[in-house]
Protein backbone atom coordinates (compact mmCIF):
# COMPACT_ATOMS: atom_id res chain seq x y z
CA UNK A 1 0.00 0.00 0.00
CA UNK A 2 2.07 3.29 -1.06
CA UNK A 3 -0.57 5.45 0.09
CA UNK A 4 -0.59 3.78 3.40
CA UNK A 5 3.49 4.80 3.44
CA UNK A 6 3.55 8.19 2.03
CA UNK A 7 1.11 9.17 4.92
CA UNK A 8 2.94 7.25 7.59
CA UNK A 9 5.78 9.30 6.25
CA UNK A 10 3.53 12.50 6.46
CA UNK A 11 3.28 11.67 10.32
CA UNK A 12 7.33 10.74 10.91
CA UNK A 13 8.44 14.35 9.07
CA UNK A 14 7.08 16.28 12.29
CA UNK A 15 9.17 14.00 14.51
CA UNK A 16 12.35 14.58 13.19
CA UNK A 17 13.08 16.00 9.77
CA UNK A 18 10.71 18.56 10.27
CA UNK A 19 10.13 18.94 13.95
CA UNK A 20 8.50 22.40 14.23
CA UNK A 21 10.26 23.40 17.34
CA UNK A 22 13.88 22.14 16.35
CA UNK A 23 13.97 22.43 12.54
CA UNK A 24 10.97 25.74 12.11
CA UNK A 25 11.44 26.75 15.39
CA UNK A 26 7.53 27.70 15.13
CA UNK A 27 5.69 28.19 18.60
CA UNK A 28 8.31 29.57 20.59
CA UNK A 29 5.57 31.26 23.10
CA UNK A 30 4.44 28.10 24.68
CA UNK A 31 8.40 26.49 24.38
CA UNK A 32 9.15 28.89 26.84
CA UNK A 33 6.26 29.98 28.70
CA UNK A 34 5.04 26.59 29.88
CA UNK A 35 8.47 24.32 29.86
CA UNK A 36 9.31 25.05 33.69
CA UNK A 37 7.86 21.69 34.58
CA UNK A 38 7.20 18.45 32.76
CA UNK A 39 3.45 17.77 33.74
CA UNK A 40 3.21 21.17 32.88
CA UNK A 41 5.06 20.91 29.15
CA UNK A 42 3.03 17.23 28.19
CA UNK A 43 -0.57 18.84 29.41
CA UNK A 44 0.13 21.69 26.70
CA UNK A 45 1.58 19.14 24.15
CA UNK A 46 -1.76 17.28 24.93
CA UNK A 47 -3.87 20.50 24.55
CA UNK A 48 -1.76 21.34 21.68
CA UNK A 49 -1.81 18.25 19.97
CA UNK A 50 -6.04 17.98 20.02
CA UNK A 51 -6.39 21.50 18.64
CA UNK A 52 -4.15 20.61 15.26
CA UNK A 53 -5.67 17.44 14.81
CA UNK A 54 -9.13 18.57 15.36
CA UNK A 55 -8.48 21.87 13.27
CA UNK A 56 -6.96 20.20 10.52
CA UNK A 57 -9.62 17.57 10.17
CA UNK A 58 -12.22 20.23 9.82
CA UNK A 59 -10.01 22.45 7.26
CA UNK A 60 -9.05 19.76 5.17
CA UNK A 61 -12.63 18.29 5.03
CA UNK A 62 -14.34 21.89 4.46
CA UNK A 63 -10.83 23.49 2.17
CA UNK A 64 -13.57 23.25 -1.00
CA UNK A 65 -16.02 25.71 0.60
CA UNK A 66 -13.81 28.03 2.56
CA UNK A 67 -12.86 30.77 0.04
CA UNK A 68 -9.50 31.74 -0.03
CA UNK A 69 -10.50 35.72 0.27
CA UNK A 70 -11.59 34.84 4.23
CA UNK A 71 -9.22 31.56 4.70
CA UNK A 72 -7.44 33.30 7.60
CA UNK A 73 -10.27 33.91 9.55
CA UNK A 74 -12.07 30.84 8.98
CA UNK A 75 -8.62 28.98 10.05
CA UNK A 76 -8.46 31.12 13.14
CA UNK A 77 -12.37 30.66 13.91
CA UNK A 78 -12.32 27.14 13.92
CA UNK A 79 -8.88 27.20 16.12
CA UNK A 80 -10.35 29.35 18.38
CA UNK A 81 -13.71 27.10 19.09
CA UNK A 82 -10.88 23.77 19.58
CA UNK A 83 -8.97 26.13 21.96
CA UNK A 84 -12.03 27.29 24.09
CA UNK A 85 -13.21 23.50 24.20
CA UNK A 86 -9.79 23.01 26.04
CA UNK A 87 -9.75 25.72 28.05
CA UNK A 88 -13.22 24.87 29.68
CA UNK A 89 -12.42 21.40 29.88
CA UNK A 90 -9.30 21.35 31.09
CA UNK A 91 -10.59 23.99 33.72
CA UNK A 92 -13.30 21.03 34.77
CA UNK A 93 -11.49 18.90 35.00
CA UNK A 94 -7.50 19.47 36.35
CA UNK A 95 -8.49 22.51 37.73
CA UNK A 96 -4.46 22.67 39.33
CA UNK A 97 -3.14 22.17 36.16
CA UNK A 98 -5.52 24.55 34.27
CA UNK A 99 -4.06 27.07 37.39
CA UNK A 100 -0.50 26.52 36.39
CA UNK A 101 -0.62 27.18 32.68
CA UNK A 102 -3.09 30.33 32.81
CA UNK A 103 -3.12 32.49 29.92
CA UNK A 104 -0.91 29.74 28.09
CA UNK A 105 -3.81 27.87 26.97
CA UNK A 106 -6.42 30.36 25.23
CA UNK A 107 -2.79 31.51 23.50
CA UNK A 108 -2.98 28.32 21.52
CA UNK A 109 -5.21 30.25 19.31
CA UNK A 110 -1.80 32.48 18.12
CA UNK A 111 0.42 29.66 17.90
CA UNK A 112 1.83 29.97 14.90
CA UNK A 113 2.32 26.38 14.16
CA UNK A 114 -1.34 25.44 14.23
CA UNK A 115 -2.50 28.29 11.68
CA UNK A 116 0.86 27.30 9.57
CA UNK A 117 -0.01 23.89 9.45
CA UNK A 118 -3.19 25.21 8.20
CA UNK A 119 -2.59 27.37 5.68
CA UNK A 120 1.12 25.16 4.35
CA UNK A 121 -0.50 21.60 4.41
CA UNK A 122 -4.19 21.33 5.42
CA UNK A 123 -5.69 22.89 2.88
CA UNK A 124 -3.79 21.43 0.06
CA UNK A 125 -4.10 17.91 1.02
CA UNK A 126 -6.63 15.54 1.45
CA UNK A 127 -8.43 14.24 5.28
CA UNK A 128 -6.23 11.34 5.82
CA UNK A 129 -3.00 12.82 4.94
CA UNK A 130 -3.76 16.42 6.57
CA UNK A 131 -4.56 14.53 9.58
CA UNK A 132 -1.50 12.18 9.96
CA UNK A 133 0.79 15.45 9.77
CA UNK A 134 -1.38 17.00 12.04
CA UNK A 135 -0.27 14.38 14.78
CA UNK A 136 3.20 14.02 13.51
CA UNK A 137 3.86 17.78 14.21
CA UNK A 138 1.71 17.44 17.36
CA UNK A 139 3.76 14.75 18.74
CA UNK A 140 6.99 15.99 17.39
CA UNK A 141 6.07 19.54 19.42
CA UNK A 142 4.90 17.13 22.16
CA UNK A 143 8.39 15.75 22.11
CA UNK A 144 10.30 19.10 22.10
CA UNK A 145 7.82 20.50 24.94
CA UNK A 146 8.65 17.73 26.88
CA UNK A 147 12.45 17.45 26.69
CA UNK A 148 12.88 21.11 27.42
CA UNK A 149 10.09 20.75 30.44
CA UNK A 150 12.09 17.45 31.65
CA UNK A 151 15.67 19.52 31.62
CA UNK A 152 14.44 22.30 33.44
CA UNK A 153 12.23 20.88 35.95
CA UNK A 154 15.08 18.29 36.63
CA UNK A 155 18.11 20.63 37.00
CA UNK A 156 15.25 23.29 38.48
CA UNK A 157 13.71 21.04 40.95
CA UNK A 158 15.83 18.39 41.22
CA UNK A 159 12.36 16.44 40.29
CA UNK A 160 10.65 15.20 36.74
CA UNK A 161 6.85 14.93 36.87
CA UNK A 162 6.89 16.01 40.83
CA UNK A 163 8.64 12.68 41.58
CA UNK A 164 11.88 13.69 43.64
CA UNK A 165 15.00 12.72 42.05
CA UNK A 166 18.02 13.47 44.13
CA UNK A 167 16.57 14.36 47.81
CA UNK A 168 16.87 16.30 50.27
CA UNK A 169 20.49 17.81 49.91
CA UNK A 170 19.78 18.76 46.35
CA UNK A 171 20.40 22.12 45.74
CA UNK A 172 18.15 23.43 42.72
CA UNK A 173 19.51 25.82 40.01
CA UNK A 174 16.88 27.85 40.23
CA UNK A 175 17.55 29.81 37.10
CA UNK A 176 16.39 26.91 34.80
CA UNK A 177 12.70 27.08 36.21
CA UNK A 178 12.54 30.59 35.55
CA UNK A 179 12.58 32.06 32.02
CA UNK A 180 16.40 32.40 31.36
CA UNK A 181 16.56 28.91 31.99
CA UNK A 182 13.75 28.42 29.22
CA UNK A 183 16.21 30.10 26.47
CA UNK A 184 19.41 28.64 27.43
CA UNK A 185 17.95 25.13 27.48
CA UNK A 186 16.25 25.78 24.34
CA UNK A 187 19.59 27.33 22.62
CA UNK A 188 21.69 24.11 23.82
CA UNK A 189 18.52 21.77 22.66
CA UNK A 190 18.48 24.02 19.32
CA UNK A 191 22.45 23.23 19.04
CA UNK A 192 22.49 19.45 19.93
CA UNK A 193 19.85 18.62 17.52
CA UNK A 194 21.84 20.76 14.69
CA UNK A 195 25.25 19.01 15.50
CA UNK A 196 23.68 15.71 15.57
CA UNK A 197 21.93 16.68 12.58
CA UNK A 198 24.60 17.73 11.15
CA UNK A 199 27.18 14.50 12.02
CA UNK A 200 24.28 12.32 10.65
CA UNK A 201 24.40 14.16 7.36
CA UNK A 202 28.18 14.12 6.72
CA UNK A 203 27.81 9.95 7.78
CA UNK A 204 25.44 9.18 5.26
CA UNK A 205 27.71 11.65 3.18
CA UNK A 206 30.88 9.16 4.00
CA UNK A 207 28.64 6.07 3.50
CA UNK A 208 28.17 6.82 0.01
CA UNK A 209 31.68 7.84 -0.84
CA UNK A 210 32.17 5.02 1.11
CA UNK A 211 29.82 2.67 -1.40
CA UNK A 212 30.73 4.80 -4.69
CA UNK A 213 34.34 3.35 -3.81
CA UNK A 214 33.03 0.26 -3.50
CA UNK A 215 31.53 0.64 -6.20
CA UNK A 216 34.48 1.91 -8.48
CA UNK A 217 36.30 -0.91 -7.22
CA UNK A 218 33.86 -3.32 -8.09
CA UNK A 219 33.65 -1.82 -11.68
CA UNK A 220 37.58 -2.19 -11.72
CA UNK A 221 38.00 -5.84 -10.84
CA UNK A 222 35.31 -6.45 -13.16
CA UNK A 223 37.41 -4.68 -15.96
CA UNK B 1 -12.90 38.56 -22.20
CA UNK B 2 -10.61 36.69 -19.67
CA UNK B 3 -11.08 39.51 -17.30
CA UNK B 4 -14.24 39.25 -17.36
CA UNK B 5 -13.97 35.33 -16.95
CA UNK B 6 -11.80 36.07 -13.71
CA UNK B 7 -14.30 38.34 -12.23
CA UNK B 8 -16.96 35.94 -12.29
CA UNK B 9 -14.67 33.40 -10.73
CA UNK B 10 -14.18 35.36 -8.05
CA UNK B 11 -16.62 34.32 -4.83
CA UNK B 12 -19.53 36.95 -4.44
CA UNK B 13 -19.55 38.81 -1.11
CA UNK B 14 -22.70 37.23 -0.30
CA UNK B 15 -20.90 33.65 -0.63
CA UNK B 16 -17.77 35.30 1.86
CA UNK B 17 -20.07 36.85 4.00
CA UNK B 18 -21.89 33.80 4.00
CA UNK B 19 -19.08 31.31 4.89
CA UNK B 20 -17.75 33.89 7.89
CA UNK B 21 -20.87 33.43 9.27
CA UNK B 22 -22.04 29.92 9.15
CA UNK B 23 -18.74 29.53 10.50
CA UNK B 24 -19.27 31.99 13.32
CA UNK B 25 -22.49 30.57 13.87
CA UNK B 26 -21.28 26.98 14.07
CA UNK B 27 -18.28 28.26 16.30
CA UNK B 28 -20.45 30.50 18.69
CA UNK B 29 -23.51 27.43 19.20
CA UNK B 30 -20.18 24.66 20.02
CA UNK B 31 -18.41 27.09 22.59
CA UNK B 32 -21.98 27.82 24.34
CA UNK B 33 -22.35 24.36 24.49
CA UNK B 34 -19.25 23.63 26.08
CA UNK B 35 -19.48 26.41 28.52
CA UNK B 36 -22.82 25.20 29.92
CA UNK B 37 -21.46 21.58 30.03
CA UNK B 38 -18.59 22.25 32.12
CA UNK B 39 -20.35 25.29 33.65
CA UNK B 40 -21.72 23.25 36.99
CA UNK B 41 -18.30 21.42 37.28
CA UNK B 42 -16.27 24.71 37.12
CA UNK B 43 -18.78 26.05 39.75
CA UNK B 44 -18.67 23.49 41.93
CA UNK B 45 -14.28 23.12 41.74
CA UNK B 46 -14.36 26.50 42.95
CA UNK B 47 -16.88 26.19 45.30
CA UNK B 48 -15.06 23.35 46.76
CA UNK B 49 -11.81 24.83 46.85
CA UNK B 50 -13.16 27.75 49.13
CA UNK B 51 -15.09 25.79 50.77
CA UNK B 52 -12.13 23.69 51.97
CA UNK B 53 -9.60 26.76 52.66
CA UNK B 54 -12.08 28.58 54.70
CA UNK B 55 -12.36 25.44 57.12
CA UNK B 56 -8.42 24.74 57.09
CA UNK B 57 -8.00 28.00 58.14
CA UNK B 58 -10.49 28.60 60.86
CA UNK B 59 -10.01 24.83 62.82
CA UNK B 60 -13.21 23.79 64.44
CA UNK B 61 -15.51 25.71 63.21
CA UNK B 62 -18.73 23.90 61.64
CA UNK B 63 -20.73 26.64 59.57
CA UNK B 64 -19.83 29.59 58.00
CA UNK B 65 -21.57 32.93 57.45
CA UNK B 66 -21.08 34.71 54.79
CA UNK B 67 -20.85 38.51 55.36
CA UNK B 68 -20.61 41.84 53.48
CA UNK B 69 -19.78 45.53 55.19
CA UNK B 70 -22.60 48.18 53.84
CA UNK B 71 -23.66 51.16 55.33
CA UNK B 72 -21.21 50.58 58.63
CA UNK B 73 -22.55 47.31 59.10
CA UNK B 74 -21.68 43.80 59.02
CA UNK B 75 -24.58 42.39 56.46
CA UNK B 76 -25.76 38.74 55.64
CA UNK B 77 -24.21 38.43 52.07
CA UNK B 78 -27.25 35.91 50.09
CA UNK B 79 -25.74 35.40 47.17
CA UNK B 80 -24.69 31.99 46.04
CA UNK B 81 -21.03 32.67 44.92
CA UNK B 82 -18.49 34.43 46.65
CA UNK B 83 -16.65 37.66 46.30
CA UNK B 84 -13.83 39.71 47.11
CA UNK B 85 -15.28 41.93 49.18
CA UNK B 86 -17.25 38.99 51.35
CA UNK B 87 -16.25 38.08 54.51
CA UNK B 88 -16.96 34.90 56.64
CA UNK B 89 -17.64 34.38 60.10
CA UNK B 90 -17.14 31.49 62.07
CA UNK B 91 -19.48 29.33 64.60
CA UNK B 92 -19.54 26.39 66.09
CA UNK B 93 -21.51 23.11 66.93
CA UNK B 94 -23.96 25.31 68.95
CA UNK B 95 -23.75 28.16 67.07
CA UNK B 96 -20.95 30.39 69.15
CA UNK B 97 -19.48 32.56 67.41
CA UNK B 98 -15.39 31.53 66.78
CA UNK B 99 -13.56 33.51 63.83
CA UNK B 100 -13.37 35.19 60.98
CA UNK B 101 -11.72 33.83 57.82
CA UNK B 102 -10.78 37.08 56.34
CA UNK B 103 -9.36 37.12 52.33
CA UNK B 104 -6.21 39.14 50.96
CA UNK B 105 -5.98 40.00 47.06
CA UNK B 106 -3.62 41.51 45.40
CA UNK B 107 -0.37 41.43 42.82
CA UNK B 108 2.16 39.04 43.57
CA UNK B 109 5.48 38.43 41.87
CA UNK B 110 3.95 37.63 38.58
CA UNK B 111 -0.25 37.75 38.88
CA UNK B 112 -2.93 38.54 41.07
CA UNK B 113 -2.47 36.72 44.19
CA UNK B 114 -5.67 36.10 46.57
CA UNK B 115 -5.33 34.23 49.68
CA UNK B 116 -7.58 33.56 53.11
CA UNK B 117 -6.22 33.66 56.36
CA UNK B 118 -8.31 32.45 59.98
CA UNK B 119 -8.21 35.35 62.49
CA UNK B 120 -9.73 34.66 66.11
CA UNK B 121 -10.56 38.24 67.12
CA UNK B 122 -10.85 37.31 70.78
CA UNK B 123 -7.13 36.07 71.22
CA UNK B 124 -5.91 38.88 68.52
CA UNK B 125 -4.91 35.54 66.85
CA UNK B 126 -4.12 34.42 63.39
CA UNK B 127 -5.26 30.66 62.91
CA UNK B 128 -3.70 29.71 59.37
CA UNK B 129 -3.41 31.11 56.17
CA UNK B 130 -4.40 29.41 52.51
CA UNK B 131 -3.65 30.71 48.69
CA UNK B 132 -6.40 30.21 46.86
CA UNK B 133 -5.31 31.85 43.59
CA UNK B 134 -1.79 32.52 42.47
CA UNK B 135 0.46 31.89 39.45
CA UNK B 136 3.76 32.70 41.13
CA UNK B 137 7.17 31.24 39.71
CA UNK B 138 6.98 27.56 39.64
CA UNK B 139 9.46 25.72 42.27
CA UNK B 140 10.20 29.50 43.65
CA UNK B 141 6.85 31.39 44.50
CA UNK B 142 4.81 28.70 44.20
CA UNK B 143 6.04 27.55 47.55
CA UNK B 144 3.95 30.23 49.32
CA UNK B 145 1.64 27.22 49.44
CA UNK B 146 3.48 24.33 49.07
CA UNK B 147 6.26 24.95 51.49
CA UNK B 148 4.77 23.49 54.79
CA UNK B 149 7.00 26.00 57.44
CA UNK B 150 6.03 29.14 55.58
CA UNK B 151 2.18 28.00 55.75
CA UNK B 152 3.21 27.37 59.45
CA UNK B 153 4.61 30.26 60.07
CA UNK B 154 0.71 32.26 59.95
CA UNK B 155 -0.63 29.47 61.96
CA UNK B 156 -1.15 30.79 66.22
CA UNK B 157 0.67 34.22 64.83
CA UNK B 158 -0.28 36.99 67.44
CA UNK B 159 -1.75 40.01 65.21
CA UNK B 160 -0.90 42.69 67.65
CA UNK B 161 1.22 44.87 64.70
CA UNK B 162 1.80 44.24 61.28
CA UNK B 163 3.29 41.48 60.32
CA UNK B 164 7.14 41.40 58.84
CA UNK B 165 8.69 38.92 56.48
CA UNK B 166 12.37 38.71 57.18
CA UNK B 167 15.18 36.68 55.85
CA UNK B 168 14.99 33.11 57.14
CA UNK B 169 16.91 32.53 60.22
CA UNK B 170 17.03 36.24 61.43
CA UNK B 171 13.68 36.35 63.33
CA UNK B 172 13.83 37.96 66.09
CA UNK B 173 10.78 39.50 67.22
CA UNK B 174 7.22 37.66 67.60
CA UNK B 175 5.83 39.62 64.51
CA UNK B 176 8.50 38.59 62.14
CA UNK B 177 8.16 35.98 60.17
CA UNK B 178 10.37 33.56 57.64
CA UNK B 179 10.85 34.54 54.13
CA UNK B 180 11.05 31.70 51.92
CA UNK B 181 14.82 31.87 50.55
CA UNK B 182 14.65 32.43 46.67
CA UNK B 183 11.23 33.55 47.03
CA UNK B 184 11.17 37.00 49.00
CA UNK B 185 9.43 39.25 46.75
CA UNK B 186 6.23 36.42 47.10
CA UNK B 187 6.79 36.01 50.52
CA UNK B 188 6.53 39.85 51.21
CA UNK B 189 3.33 39.97 49.14
CA UNK B 190 2.28 37.45 50.47
CA UNK B 191 2.51 39.15 53.69
CA UNK B 192 1.76 42.40 52.69
CA UNK B 193 -1.65 41.70 51.19
CA UNK B 194 -2.57 40.15 54.82
CA UNK B 195 -1.43 43.36 56.61
CA UNK B 196 -3.51 45.16 54.24
CA UNK B 197 -6.63 42.79 54.78
CA UNK B 198 -6.10 42.91 58.27
CA UNK B 199 -6.18 46.67 58.31
CA UNK B 200 -9.10 46.88 55.99
CA UNK B 201 -11.22 44.69 58.16
CA UNK B 202 -10.30 44.98 61.87
CA UNK B 203 -11.69 48.56 62.11
CA UNK B 204 -15.15 47.52 60.34
CA UNK B 205 -15.44 44.32 62.78
CA UNK B 206 -16.95 43.82 66.29
CA UNK B 207 -15.01 45.27 68.81
CA UNK B 208 -12.59 42.27 70.61
CA UNK B 209 -14.39 39.35 71.59
CA UNK B 210 -17.83 40.24 70.67
CA UNK B 211 -19.92 38.57 68.52
CA UNK B 212 -20.61 40.07 65.02
CA UNK B 213 -23.74 42.20 64.85
CA UNK B 214 -25.77 41.98 61.54
CA UNK B 215 -28.75 43.18 60.58
CA UNK B 216 -30.84 40.29 60.08
CA UNK B 217 -32.14 38.62 62.67
CA UNK B 218 -30.09 34.94 62.71
CA UNK B 219 -33.38 32.61 62.61
CA UNK B 220 -31.47 31.40 59.32
CA UNK B 221 -28.67 30.05 61.65
CA UNK B 222 -28.15 26.33 61.85
CA UNK B 223 -30.21 25.93 58.66
CA UNK B 224 -29.20 25.27 55.12
CA UNK B 225 -28.71 28.46 52.71
CA UNK B 226 -27.05 29.91 50.17
CA UNK B 227 -25.87 32.49 52.51
CA UNK B 228 -23.96 30.09 54.65
CA UNK B 229 -21.36 27.27 54.07
CA UNK B 230 -21.11 24.07 55.25
CA UNK B 231 -17.97 22.27 55.67
CA UNK B 232 -18.29 19.41 52.41
CA UNK B 233 -19.39 16.07 54.89
CA UNK B 234 -19.45 17.05 58.35
CA UNK B 235 -20.43 13.24 59.43
CA UNK B 236 -17.58 11.52 58.21
CA UNK B 237 -14.95 14.45 59.52
CA UNK B 238 -16.46 14.21 63.14
CA UNK B 239 -17.11 10.87 62.60
CA UNK B 240 -13.52 9.81 62.36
Amino acid sequence: MATDASAYEEMLKGLWRENPTFVQVLGMCPMLAVTNSATNALVMGLATLFVLVGSSLLVSSFKRWIPKQVRISLYIIIIATFVTVVDYSLLALVPAIHKELGAFIPLIVANCMILGRQEAFASKHSIKYAVMDAIGMSLGFLIALLALGSVREILGSGSLFNVDLFGANFEPWVIMILPPGGFLTLGLLLLFFNWFTERRKQFLLKVAQADQSVAIVGVKDNG
Amino acid sequence: MSQSKNYEQEPSSNRLVASMAIAGFISGVIIIAIYLATFNTIKDNKARELRQAVFKVLPNVSYMQKLYFENNTLVIAKSDGMDDDMIFAGYDKQGKFIGYAIQGKGAGFQDTIHLLFGYLPEKQLMTGMAILESRETPGLGDKIFKDMHFVGEFVNHLMKQAIKAVKKGTKSHDYEIDAITGATISSKAVVRLMNAAFNRWSPKLSPLGQEPVFQMSKQTQGSLDSSQIQPESPNIQIGK
